[in-house]
């Protein structure tokens, strides 16, 4: 019986020897992850059951990173909430300010994220460990209660799209381009119920951070997980991370997918989402000129140290417009010491950028960034929703970092490659 | 019973904005539900009624928050062409029942009076006369539904403590 990377993975974590699209299964989690938002829902429901004992407390993971550094009293009380449960069981991986990053930028920077392993989390992003060759989906906050009860979750068996990704990315083309430009091919529920497996010989060239980018926006194309090989960057990536050993995974050569889908990155432009759909692709050229009034690079799509090296590249020395906030977040505490070592956070700063402590914030409206009536932003997050970031006439923009920072100078959305020719 | 009926990609961020999830109490949840898509529905919606859907409801942000409001405001249940996989899963898990039936979601309006079989999975629409057949869950996934929800179903199998 041929299986997928996916289906691999799900077999051994559910002690099977083979699984098939469709099953439903139970299987034997690596991680269980909440955020400030979700857990407390998680742990009413936890303890409103009458469950006293979680099954592994090195293998929650509970990281404070939506409202905080707190935003009000509210807040402050979930926070309170998952702070206290998090003490009455010694759990481990517990993430307060000062220590927090952005969940899922944080998670595989500390190696709790390993190839092979089976991962829910009570956030949807939780996909984007499918990079490490993971098995990583998001769930609700029940799956989480019942994930720390038991170490167990229930899955119906997904099949996958093969996504073949061919050639190497251009100049100002990067990882977000490439999940944008997918998304816009096979639309918001293209990959409903499925995988996306990549692969192909233009992987390789693809660093760890262009591929968490693409397994972080999977579940915007509807997918279950996003997943990558396993290759000499994922075990360089992993070096000095962790102490278990981890399984890796291959698609069977046989595998059954449902679709084919094939990704020329070397004719690959810089590709932006319109309002209000991360469907609603076109290419920076179709849309330059369209006027912004905020920039937001960070979240944990685009968080990361190279996001902020492409941002800088394009900001060294120029000036954000006039009339336009440009907000910088990285992801976590160890990116923004390595941005600080690097001279970026200078470059944002000198540029006229505001740069924050991290934070998911502006990304989902929380704060640190709202868009007021009829304002327009264009930001490196992963939702282009209606009111995602502010009232339901306000509008969002979605694009890589480089598109970001070029569009912050100009002032409207516009093609890196054209500003840095001038 | 009312309708309330909604197009393609209803997302939960209009279902429960991220502004009000800093309150996860179910009233105040309730209060804003279906804020941003349908500014009445709050003020109008009654126990009993149906929110009818097209593709792709609930899909976007995992918060169980989505359904939880939706639940708490007395609707009965969520039938639509599909479902985004996070909200299906969270609606099981709290014990919330929804439908996947395109045919249902075409051929019922606004006005009509409908009447929904969960354990046939037979939506009757009594205004029309015409009747559809919901695709049935499986088995395993009927038993959270009966027993309540996902924990509910822990306990009485003796897995959790």
């Amino acid at each position: 019986m041929s299986m997928t990377m996916t289906q691999k993975i799900l077999a051994k974590a559910a002690g099977l020897k083979s699984v098939q699209a469709g099953q439903l299964i139970e299987a034997g989690l690596n991680l269980v992850l909440g955020n400030d938002i979700t857990t407390p829902v998680a742990i009413a429901e936890f303890d409103k059951a009458g469950f006293t004992q979680i099954f592994d407390r090195d293998k929650i993971a509970i990281v404070l990173d939506h409202y905080t550094p707190c935003k009000d009293i509210k807040a402050a009380q979930l926070c309170a909430t998952a702070r206290n449960f998090a003490n009455r069981f010694s759990i481990t991986n517990f993430f307060d300010v000062g220590a927090m990053g952005v969940e899922h930028a944080l998670i595989p920077e500390k190696g709790l994220a390993i190839p092979g392993d089976a991962i829910i989390g009570a956030d949807s992003h939780t996909c984007t460990y499918g990079a490490l060759g993971a098995f990583s989906t998001g769930v609700g906050s029940t799956d989480m209660a019942a994930g720390m009860a038991t170490g167990q979750a229930w899955f119906k068996v997904p099949s996958a799209i093969r996504v073949t990704l061919t050639g190497t990315l251009s100049p100002f083309v990067s990882g977000k381009d490439i999940i944008l430009h997918l998304i816009g091919l096979i639309g918001v529920d293209g990959a409903l119920y499925q995988s996306l497996e990549f692969t192909g010989d233009g992987v390789a060239s693809l660093e760890m951070d262009d591929r968490f980018t693409i397994c972080n926006m999977a579940i915007e194309a509807g997918a279950k997980n996003g997943i990558f090989p396993v290759d000499d960057r994922t075990r360089e990536y992993m070096k000095g991370r962790t102490s278990r050993d981890f399984t890796v995974f291959e698609a069977d050569t046989d595998a059954e997918y449902t679709q084919e889908v094939v990704i020329d990155l070397t004719s690959l432009k810089p590709t932006v989402s319109l309002p209000h759909l991360p469907s609603n692709t076109r290419t920076v050229d179709e849309v330059s000129g369209m006027p912004i009034q905020q920039v937001v690079i960070g979240s944990c799509t685009n968080g990361r140290l190279k996001d902020l090296r492409e941002a800088a590249a394009i900001l060294k020395g120029k000036k954000v417009a006039d009339g336009v906030r440009c907000i910088v977040i990285p992801a976590t505490q160890q990116i923004t010491l390595e941005a600080m070592s690097e001279g970026l956070i200078q470059i944002f700063i000198e540029a006229g950028a505001a740069v924050s402590t991290p934070t998911c914030g502006p990304c989902l409206g929380g704060h640190m960034g709202v868009l007021a009536d009829g304002e327009r932003a264009i930001a490196t997050t992963n939702r282009n929703f209606v009111g995602r970031m502010g009232p339901v006439s306000s509008e969002i923009i979605l694009s890589s970092p480089a598109v970001a920072a070029a569009s912050a100078i100009a002032g409207c959305v516009t093609n890196p490659a054209a500003l840095m020719e001038v | 019973m009312k309708i309330y009926k909604y197009g393609d990609n209803v997302d939960t961020d209009v279902i429960i904005p991220a502004r009000y999830l800093n309150a996860p109490d179910e009233a105040s949840l309730a209060s804003h539900c279906m804020e941003d898509i349908d500014a009445d529905f709050s003020k109008t919606v009654e126990t009993g009624d149906i929110i009818i859907a097209g593709n792709n409801f609930g899909c976007g942000s995992s918060r169980e928050h989505a359904p939880i409001s939706i639940k708490a405001c007395g609707v009965t249940c969520v039938i639509a062409k599909s479902f985004a996989r996070i909200f299906y899963r969270n609606a099981i898990n709290i014990g919330f029942p929804i439908m996947e039936c395109p045919e249902a979601v075409d051929g019922i309006s606004p006005g009509d009076h409908i009447a929904v079989n969960f354990t046939t999975g037979l939506i009757e629409n009594e205004t029309t006369g015409k009747r559809y057949q919901a695709e049935p869950f499986p088995a395993f996934v009927n038993g959270i539904i009966e027993s309540g929800g996902l924990l509910n179903s822990l306990k009485a199998r003796g897995i959790a403590k």
